[in-house]
C-alpha cells in the first residue's frame, strides 16, 4: 500500500498542520505541543454534524474557544433553476430544498405567489384544510427526525430506530395522498394538484390512533433518562436576546419563553379557526428544545383530528381554485394505466373544444403570467420562520424567487451555543438546532 | 491486492474467486455518505421497516477507512466533490461506489452552474439507481445486483484483463447523442 | 383566507390595496419572444415589445398603520430625506431608502419605541439588468414582533458601485445574509468584517444568481435526443 497522499505533516505561518485522518495518530502527541491550542475541522462528512455541515473547531484539551460553521456543500442552485421554469414547476425544485419538510417550502412558495396574484381569498376551503392537514404532519414527521438523528448523534440508537419507524406511518399517509414519500410538489398555486384518494380519511384516523400510542415512547425512554438529561440539560444555552439578534425562531425561539408562532400570530390558511396552544418552556437550552419539539407533536396531532373532521364535511368539494387561467393540473384522476389525466378532461379538449384544447396548451407549455411585483410570505415551519421572497416581472417564470429558510439561519447560533464548552457538547448544539443542510444551502 | 495478483488464473483461482466473493459481498460495509434528500432515504433502509441488518449491512462505517461500499446519496455540489474523491480515495480496495438518485448519477434536475452532473465525473460508478428519491426497496435491489456482481467478480491477471475489456468496450462505444431508432 | 392585515388590526386587505400601484415604474423593454431574435423568427413575434412594469411609487395615505411607520422612519435623526419612495403592493409596504443612511434607518426602525423591528427576517438581492444605475437592490425583510408588522427595505446600487452599507452591527443576523449576497450578487456589504463566500467554494469566479450570469448547465444526450441546457431553450418570456 502506498503511503496515505492526505496524511502528511507541513507547517504553516500559524504553526504545525497534522493531516491526520486515523491510524498515525501518534505522530500528533509531540510534546512541543503541549498546552498550544488545535485547530480541528469537523465534517463536511461527519456523520454527528447533521448532513453535510463544516465545523471549524478551535479547542484548548476538551473546551471549544471558537466554533465556525463552514456552509455550501449542498448548494444546488435550486433558487436560480427556478427562473428558467414556470411558476407551477417552480413547486417542483423548492420542495427539495428543506428535505425532512418539504411541505413548508411548498407552502411558502405558493403562498407568495397566491399573492402576487392576489388570489389569496378564493382559495377554496377544502385545500386549506388539506394543505393545513400535510403541514401538520410534516411538522410531526420533521421533528421526529429532530428527535431521532440528535439521539443517533449522542449515541441513542433506539430512539433513531424508534423516530423512523413512526415517520414511516406518517409516509405512508404522504404517499397514499400524494403519490410520493417524500418532494412530493403537491402544493400548487391555486390549491392542491389532486384531491385525496378514497379511504383517506380512513387511514388517517388508523394513523392518529397509532400515533398516540407510539408518540408516549419518546417520553419514557428520553425525558427522565439520567444520560440523556446529563447530556442536554444546561447545554447549547441560548438566551432571548441573544436568540434575537442571531434572527432565530422555531422550537429555539420558543425555548427562551417566547410564545412567536406565526400559525397564531399571522395566521394564514384559517388556522385561526384550529384549537390549538403554543409550547414554550424557560427552559433555553437543548434538553428544553427536545421537550418543545415532543410536546408540539401532541398539538399537531390535535390539528390533524380537527383537519379530519372537516375534511369529511366538506368532502366533494373543489381542491382548485375556480380559475382556469390558473388552475393546473386542470383535472386529475388516476387511470387503470396508473396515470394521471382525467378521460372526460382529455374527450373534452380533444373532441369538443378548439378554445379548451388552446387554453390547455398555453396552460402546460406556457404556464400562467404572474402581474409583476414582489411578495413575501412566512409560514411557521417545523423549524421556525420559512419564507419566500417572489419576484415577478409579469412574466411565466419567476424573476426571482429567494427562500428565507429557518435552518439558514438558525446555524448561526452554533457559536454562541457551543463556544467555551465541551467538544461532545457541540454535538449536542448543533442537534438541538436540526438544520437540515439542503434548507441551508438550498 | 498482493498474492492474488501473483497467481496464475485456472481452476484453483476460479475456485478461490467464487470463495472471495462470497465473503466480499456478504460483508459489504458501506460508508455514510449521506447529501440530500436520499440520505434521508438511505437511512430509512437502515431503519425498521426496511432493516438493512436482514442481510448484514446495518453497520454504516463512519470511517471510510473501515468502509468498502460509497453510497454517493444525494447531489453533489461543486464544492463537495474534491471531499468525495479524498473520502473515495481513503476507503480501502476493493471497494464500490453506488449512485444513488439521479443527481448523483446524471445531476437530474439541477442542470446548473452549483452541480456535478453525475458522481462519474469524480469517482467510478459500479451501480446508478435512478430515482428522485428511489424508494428504499429499490435500493435493496440495487445493492443486491451489486452484491450479484462482486460475487462474480474475477481475482488477479483475469480481473486485470476484464477491467481492460471494459475499457475498450466504453471506448468504442457509440455515443447516446448518436444512437438512434426509438427512445426506450 | 382571512381578510385582515399582518397585524390584525382592522384596516382590511383591500383597504390597503386602495393605495396600491397608482404610478407604474417601467425597470425593463424586453424584446421578441421565444428566445428568438433577428430573421430567423417566421412566427412574427420577434417584433414584440414588452415593458417590464413593476409597481409604482404610493403616495401617502398608504394606509392603516404604514403611515405611522413612515412619519415615525422620517422622524428619525438625519432620516428626514432617508426615504426615496414606498411602494404599497398587495397589502405589503416597501420603503426604498437611500443607501447612505440605510445603517442609521436600520438603527431607528429597531430602537424606536413606536416602530421597534426586533428581528431581521433576511436579506435577499435582486438583479434588473434594464434598471440603468440601479442595476443590484438590496431588499431586507423586518418584523416587529411587538407590534406584529412586517415591512421591506430596498436599497439600490449601480453595478459599477456595488456597495451597500452594512447592518451587521445593528442585526447581528445580518452576517450570513449578506455574505451570501455578496457571494451571489456581488454587492459589498461596506463594514460587513468577513464579507466572503459562504455557499460557493472560495476561489469561485463570478456571482452565480446574477441574470448575465448563465444558468451554467450542459447539455442532455439520451438515446437518439438532444436537449440543450435550460437556459438555452426556446421560452415564453
Ligand atoms: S435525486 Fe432527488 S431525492 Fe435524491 S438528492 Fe437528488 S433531488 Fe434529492
Amino acid at each position: 500500500m502506498s503511503a496515505d497522499p492526505y496524511a502528511d505533516t507541513s507547517e504553516s505561518t500559524s504553526g504545525q498542520v497534522f493531516n491526520v485522518t486515523g491510524g498515525d495518530w501518534d505522530t500528533i502527541s509531540t510534546d512541543s505541543l503541549e498546552g498550544d491550542r488545535l485547530v480541528i475541522n469537523m465534517g463536511p462528512q461527519h456523520p454527528s454534524t447533521h448532513g453535510v455541515l463544516r465545523l471549524i473547531l478551535e479547542i484548548d484539551g476538551e473546551t471549544v474557544h471558537d466554533a465556525r460553521a463552514g456552509i455550501g456543500y449542498l448548494h444546488t442552485g435550486i433558487e436560480k433553476n427556478m427562473e428558467f421554469r414556470t411558476w407551477t414547476q417552480g413547486v417542483t425544485f423548492c420542495t427539495r430544498m428543506d428535505y425532512v419538510a418539504p411541505f413548508s417550502n411548498e407552502a411558502a412558495y405558493v403562498g407568495a405567489v397566491e399573492r402576487l396574484l392576489g388570489i389569496e381569498d378564493q382559495i377554496t376551503e377544502r385545500a386549506q384544510v388539506i394543505r393545513v392537514l400535510m403541514l401538520e404532519l410534516n411538522r410531526i414527521s420533521s421533528h421526529l427526525v429532530a428527535i431521532a438523528t440528535g439521539g443517533m448523534e449522542i449515541g441513542a440508537l433506539t430512539v433513531m430506530t424508534c423516530g423512523f419507524r413512526d415517520r414511516e406511518e406518517i409516509l405512508k399517509a404522504f404517499e397514499l395522498i400524494t403519490g410520493l414519500r417524500m418532494n412530493h410538489a403537491y402544493f400548487r398555486p391555486g390549491g392542491v394538484s389532486q384531491d385525496l384518494p378514497d379511504g383517506t380519511v380512513g387511514h388517517l384516523r388508523d394513523l392518529v390512533a397509532l400515533l398516540k400510542k407510539r408518540l408516549p415512547e419518546y417520553a419514557a425512554l428520553c425525558n427522565a433518562n439520567p444520560i440523556f438529561k446529563g447530556r442536554l440539560k444546561q447545554v447549547g444555552r441560548l438566551d432571548l436576546a441573544g436568540v434575537l439578534a442571531l434572527g432565530i425562531t422555531g422550537p429555539i425561539l420558543r425555548s427562551t419563553g417566547l410564545d412567536w408562532d406565526l400559525r397564531v400570530k399571522q395566521p394564514y390558511w384559517g388556522y385561526d379557526t384550529y384549537d390549538f396552544d403554543v409550547i414554550t418552556r424557560d427552559e433555553p437550552d437543548a434538553y428544553g428544545r427536545f421537550m418543545i419539539r415532543q410536546l408540539e407533536m401532541w398539538e399537531s396531532l390535535r390539528i390533524v383530528e380537527q383537519c379530519i373532521d372537516r375534511l369529511e364535511s366538506t368532502q366533494g368539494q373543489p381542491v382548485m381554485i375556480a380559475d382556469r387561467k390558473i388552475a393546473w393540473p386542470a383535472q386529475l384522476s388516476v387511470g387503470s394505466d396508473g396515470q394521471g389525466n382525467s378521460p372526460e378532461h382529455i374527450a373534452h379538449i380533444m373532441g369538443e373544444s378548439m378554445e379548451a384544447l388552446i387554453h390547455h396548451f398555453k396552460l402546460v407549455t406556457e404556464g400562467f403570467r404572474v402581474p409583476a411585483g414582489q411578495a413575501y410570505f412566512a409560514i411557521e415551519s417545523p423549524k421556525g420562520e420559512i419564507a419566500c421572497h417572489a419576484v415577478s416581472d409579469g412574466g411565466t417564470r419567476p424573476f426571482r424567487a429567494h427562500f428565507r429558510d429557518p435552518s439558514f439561519v438558525n446555524l448561526q447560533g452554533v457559536s454562541a451555543m457551543s463556544e467555551g464548552g465541551m467538544l461532545s457538547d457541540v454535538i449536542v448544539a448543533v442537534a438541538s438546532i436540526d438544520p437540515v443542510m439542503g434548507g441551508v444551502d438550498r | 491486492m498482493g498474492l492474488e495478483e501473483k497467481l496464475p488464473s485456472g481452476v484453483l483461482l476460479s475456485t478461490v474467486e467464487g470463495l472471495a466473493g462470497y465473503f466480499r459481498k456478504a460483508s459489504f460495509w458501506p460508508a455514510t455518505f449521506g447529501l440530500a434528500c436520499c440520505a434521508i432515504e438511505m437511512m430509512t433502509f437502515g431503519a425498521p421497516r426496511y432493516d438493512s441488518g436482514r442481510f448484514g449491512m446495518e453497520v454504516f462505517r463512519p470511517s471510510p477507512r473501515q468502509a468498502d461500499l460509497m453510497i454517493v446519496a444525494g447531489r453533489v455540489s461543486q464544492k463537495m466533490a474534491p471531499v468525495l474523491r479524498q473520502i473515495y480515495d481513503q476507503m480501502p480496495g476493493p471497494k464500490w461506489v453506488l449512485a444513488m438518485g439521479v443527481c448523483a448519477s446524471s445531476g437530474g434536475m439541477f442542470n446548473n452552474y452549483a452541480i456535478v452532473q453525475g458522481v462519474d465525473h469524480v469517482v467510478p460508478v459500479d451501480m446508478y439507481l435512478p430515482g428522485c428519491p428511489p424508494r428504499p426497496e429499490m435500493l435493496i435491489d440495487a445493492i443486491f445486483k451489486l452484491r450479484e456482481s462482486i460475487q462474480n467478480t474475477q481475482l488477479g491477471a483475469d480481473r486485470l484483463a476484464e477491467i481492460r475489456e471494459e475499457e475498450q468496450a466504453v471506448l468504442a462505444a457509440l455515443p447516446t447523442s448518436a444512437q438512434a431508432g426509438l427512445m426506450r | 383566507m382571512s381578510d385582515e392585515t399582518q397585524d390584525g388590526s382592522h384596516e382590511t386587505r383591500a383597504e390597503l390595496k386602495k393605495s396600491d400601484a397608482v404610478e407604474l415604474e417601467v425597470v425593463e423593454v424586453r424584446e421578441g419572444a421565444f428566445g428568438v431574435h433577428g430573421t430567423g423568427d417566421t412566427s412574427g413575434f420577434g417584433g414584440l415589445r414588452r415593458p417590464v412594469v413593476m409597481p409604482g411609487a404610493a403616495t401617502p395615505p398608504y394606509g392603516g398603520w404604514f403611515d405611522e411607520v413612515a412619519e415615525r422612519l422620517t422622524a428619525g435623526e438625519g432620516l428626514a430625506d432617508a426615504i426615496e419612495k414606498v411602494v404599497v403592493h398587495r397589502g405589503e409596504i416597501t420603503f426604498f431608502i437611500r443607501r447612505e443612511v440605510l445603517r442609521q434607518a436600520a438603527q431607528h426602525l429597531r430602537d424606536d419605541a413606536g416602530l421597534r423591528f426586533e428581528l431581521l427576517s433576511g436579506v435577499s438581492g435582486v438583479h434588473y439588468p434594464g434598471d440603468t444605475g440601479r442595476e443590484l437592490h438590496a431588499v431586507y425583510h423586518l418584523l416587529s414582533m411587538t407590534h406584529n408588522r412586517r415591512i421591506r427595505l430596498e436599497v439600490t446600487c449601480p453595478e459599477e458601485d456595488p456597495q451597500v452599507p452594512s447592518v451587521m452591527g445593528v442585526y447581528p443576523t445580518a452576517d450570513w445574509h449578506e455574505r451570501e449576497t455578496w457571494d451571489m450578487f456581488g454587492i459589498r456589504f461596506e463594514g460587513h468584517t468577513h464579507l466572503t463566500r459562504i455557499l460557493m467554494p472560495d476561489d469561485w469566479p463570478g456571482h452565480p444568481q446574477r441574470k448575465d450570469y448563465p444558468l451554467g448547465g450542459i447539455d442532455v444526450e439520451f438515446k437518439g435526443g438532444f436537449i440543450p441546457a435550460p437556459d438555452n431553450r426556446r421560452s415564453y418570456s
